[in-house]
């Protein structure tokens, strides 16, 4: 079986965020990392692997500056087998819809049985990108999994929605994307770190890929951002003083705001 | 010396141990005077904590002695000491000679679920009646046939009250004095082992400390570790590791308490200005760093000079009095800074405090540094 993690390289989420001058997510100045729901995805992948009746490996894959060779390095060192990294100058300032693009073709380069994902970037959150992949390959979305199940071929998940729990089933190969409920990724050991220095990365431009560089970057999105304002500043709270009337402030402040 | 990426990421790893797997617990921990040994060292395991330099065959990383100083660093960033201590005692204290002298059979059985942390390890050498005078031990294994039959006492046993297993040291002659000292394997399944009590101590509480009993405790003498009759010459080298388990992991402590109260300091308004403001606290501040920095750097000259398999009883001893000194002074300090808040048993700096008394006393009282080192420059101490 091929296990095929997209990965994504996101700025620290701990650390500010901040924009380049194109208005794009600033991801070459700032530390990046593995982005955290990732790790997520990775971890399902490795425990698909070691439950695995018959042989399973575990690619990598990631789009993104060459910084993001790091966050392939901690999921070799986490334990997956070999890893893709697609990095091309165009790339920059794709919306999800060219990502999309990009990782379909390299899914459909290196094969797979199932594709996972995490349940969103850390960074732009959108939760869009499964979907776009398995309506670009051609094949089933299990989505949003809390839990999941792998017998043969057949993949079954647990997805907690917001009034319903659903129990959705699919047949490889598929795209798979897992929330942070599903499990608790595993930290690098040492060994771990050892053997990741030994374990295959490719790299590939679009071109490998027989993408288009129009296809493509910002000039290629959907959308386009026009400006960009830093959230202005928090100004000070209304405090309100019990003389006996607190009550009736309190009301008349959420009422004057249409909250009650 | 110069770290690599692999210390770094390694660092982190250890660090994400010590944040997620133990530091939520310690709390706990501490109010019930023991941690969950047999629960938490195989977690140590896992992330590689328990046998970093010792062979793969038995289940170590056969990493060099620089992964360890990494370690150690790390470790002193957890917030109990106590919980640290344990892991320095299965790592670096009880196991050292096994690792080094053990035959093939005795490291099958006891070093490798100890690097696994399946079995939990202590070293027994303090008595009621001796512990920096070693060579005054009275614990006496006696031979009969094929095994040892031990009788006596020690105490101030880390891990003792849960160890699986105990290296302990026990004359194994009359010759009196350093000679006829052995180490012994002692699983304390054996009959005649017991613990007798339970001590209650200033610090460290998470750590369980016991005073145990020999009672002619029967082990085969194949348990002995290297040579009958050299405990005490081996039991010296292993002492040299343990000692760098308080060298190294006084820094991470060291670092993690001046970074909280740097920024305690710069917050806390005191006639109009932060704290930090006061060129008195900014200073004692710094000259504390500074003091942290040098003994970073001679611990990584010390590591380098082990890895070069050079002898470094004398630079042990000096990383071992000045990390003794060093994190009283800084735990001291610390508290101070933080006024009454630093008092009180929420905030970190009491539990610091209390800790960081142990460390001039345990693994070779300062005086005890002192000695070695005043013999090594040829003074009749
Ligand atoms: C929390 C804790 C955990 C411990 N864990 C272990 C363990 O796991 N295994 C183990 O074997 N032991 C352990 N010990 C014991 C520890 O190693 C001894 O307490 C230490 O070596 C000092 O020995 P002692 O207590 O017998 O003091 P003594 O040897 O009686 O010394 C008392 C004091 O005399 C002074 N002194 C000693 N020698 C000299 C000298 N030559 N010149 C001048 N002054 C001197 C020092 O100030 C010393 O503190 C532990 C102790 C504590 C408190
Ligand atoms: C057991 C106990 C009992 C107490 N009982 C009482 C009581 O009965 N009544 C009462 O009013 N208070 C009491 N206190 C509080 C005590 O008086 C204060 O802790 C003390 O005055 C320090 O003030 P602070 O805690 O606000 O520290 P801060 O004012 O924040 O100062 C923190 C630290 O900064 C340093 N510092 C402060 N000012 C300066 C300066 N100008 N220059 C350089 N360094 C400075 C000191 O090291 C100080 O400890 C008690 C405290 C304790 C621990």
């Amino acid at each position: 079986m091929k296990i095929v993690v997209c990965v994504k390289f996101a700025p620290d989420s701990t650390a500010p965020r901040k924009f380049s001058s194109d208005d794009t997510v600033d991801r070459v100045s700032v530390d990046g990392i593995l982005s955290e729901l990732d790790e997520n995805a990775v971890e399902e992948a490795l425990k698909i692997r070691e439950s695995a009746a018959s042989d399973a490996e575990v690619v990598v894959l990631t789009m993104g500056p060459e910084q993001a060779r790091t966050a392939i390095t901690k999921t070799l060192q986490m334990g997956a087998d070999a890893g893709v990294h697609v990095v091309d100058d165009a790339i920059h300032g794709s919306d999800s819809i060219a990502s999309s693009r990009v990782l379909a073709a390299a899914l459909e380069r290196t094969g797979f049985d199932l594709a996972v994902c995490g349940m969103a970037s850390t960074d732009g959150g959108m939760s869009v990108v499964p979907a776009m992949l398995a309506e670009r390959l051609g094949v089933p979305q299990l989505t949003m999994a809390s839990e999941v199940k792998v017998d043969g071929t057949a993949v079954t998940i647990r997805r907690d929605g917001e009034v319903a729990t659903e129990t959705v089933e699919a047949t490889m190969p598929l795209v798979l994307s897992v929330t942070d409920a599903a499990n608790e990724p595993r930290y690098p050991s040492f060994k771990g770190i050892m053997a990741a220095k030994k374990k295959p990365v490719e790299e590939l431009t679009l071109g490998d890929l027989g993408v288009d560089a129009g296809e493509v970057g910002s000039a290629a999105a959907w959308t386009t951002v026009e400006s960009i304002e830093e959230r202005p500043a928090r100004t000070a709270g209304t405090i309100v003083t019990d003389d006996g009337t607190g009550a009736d402030q309190l009301v008349a402040f959420l009422a004057e705001r249409k909250f009650v | 010396m110069r770290l690599t990426e692999d210390h770094h990421d390694f660092r982190s790893s250890v660090r994400h141990f010590v944040d997620t797997v133990v530091n939520p617990h310690v709390d706990e921990w501490e109010h019930d005077g023991a941690f969950p040994a047999h629960d938490l060292f195989p977690k140590a395991a896992a992330v590689g904590l328990l046998g970093i330099e010792y062979d793969p065959a038995y289940g170590g990383l056969g990493a060099d002695h620089s992964f360890q100083l990494v370690a150690c660093e790390e470790l002193g960033r957890l917030r109990s000491a106590g919980v640290g201590m344990a892991i320095g005692v299965q790592s670096m204290m009880a196991t050292p000679s096994l690792a080094e002298l053990g035959t093939d059979a005795q490291k099958t059985e006891f070093l490798a679920p100890a690097i696994a942390g399946t079995a939990v390890a202590a070293i027994a050498v303090t008595e009621p009646d001796t512990g920096s005078d070693v060579a005054r031990l009275r614990t006496r294994a006696r031979r009969d046939g094929d095994d040892w039959v031990i009788s006596g006492r020690k105490t101030f046993i880390t891990n003792g009250t849960q160890a699986d297993w105990i290296c302990l040291l026990a004359r194994t002659s009359d010759e009196g004095g350093y000679k006829g000292i052995s180490q012994i394997l002692v699983p304390t399944t054996t009959p005649g082992f017991s613990v007798s009590r339970r001590l209650t101590k200033l610090g460290n509480h998470a750590s369980d400390t016991a005073e145990l009993v020999f009672d002619d405790v029967r082990v085969p003498v194949a348990n002995t570790i290297g040579e009958v009759g050299r405990g005490f010459q081996q039991q010296m080298q292993q002492f040299v590791v343990e000692r760098m388990y308080a060298a190294y992991v006084t820094v991470g402590q060291c670092d993690r308490a001046l970074e909280q109260t740097r920024r305690f300091a710069l917050e806390r308004t005191v006639f109009g200005g932060p704290l930090a403001s006061k060129q008195y606290v900014a200073f004692r501040l710094a000259e504390l760093q500074a003091q942290v920095d040098l003994l970073r750097s001679h611990n990584r000259q010390t590591c380098e000079a082990r890895i070069a398999g050079e002898d470094i009883t004398r630079m042990a001893s000096v990383a071992k009095l000045t990390a003794g000194r060093l994190v009283r002074e800084v735990a001291d300090t610390c508290l101070q800074f933080h006024g009454g808040m630093g008092y009180v048993e929420e905030t970190w700096t009491s539990r610091f405090f209390r800790d960081a008394r142990l460390a001039s006393i345990g693994g070779g009282a300062d005086e005890v540094m002192l000695q070695v080192l005043a013999r090594l420059d040829g003074l009749p101490a």
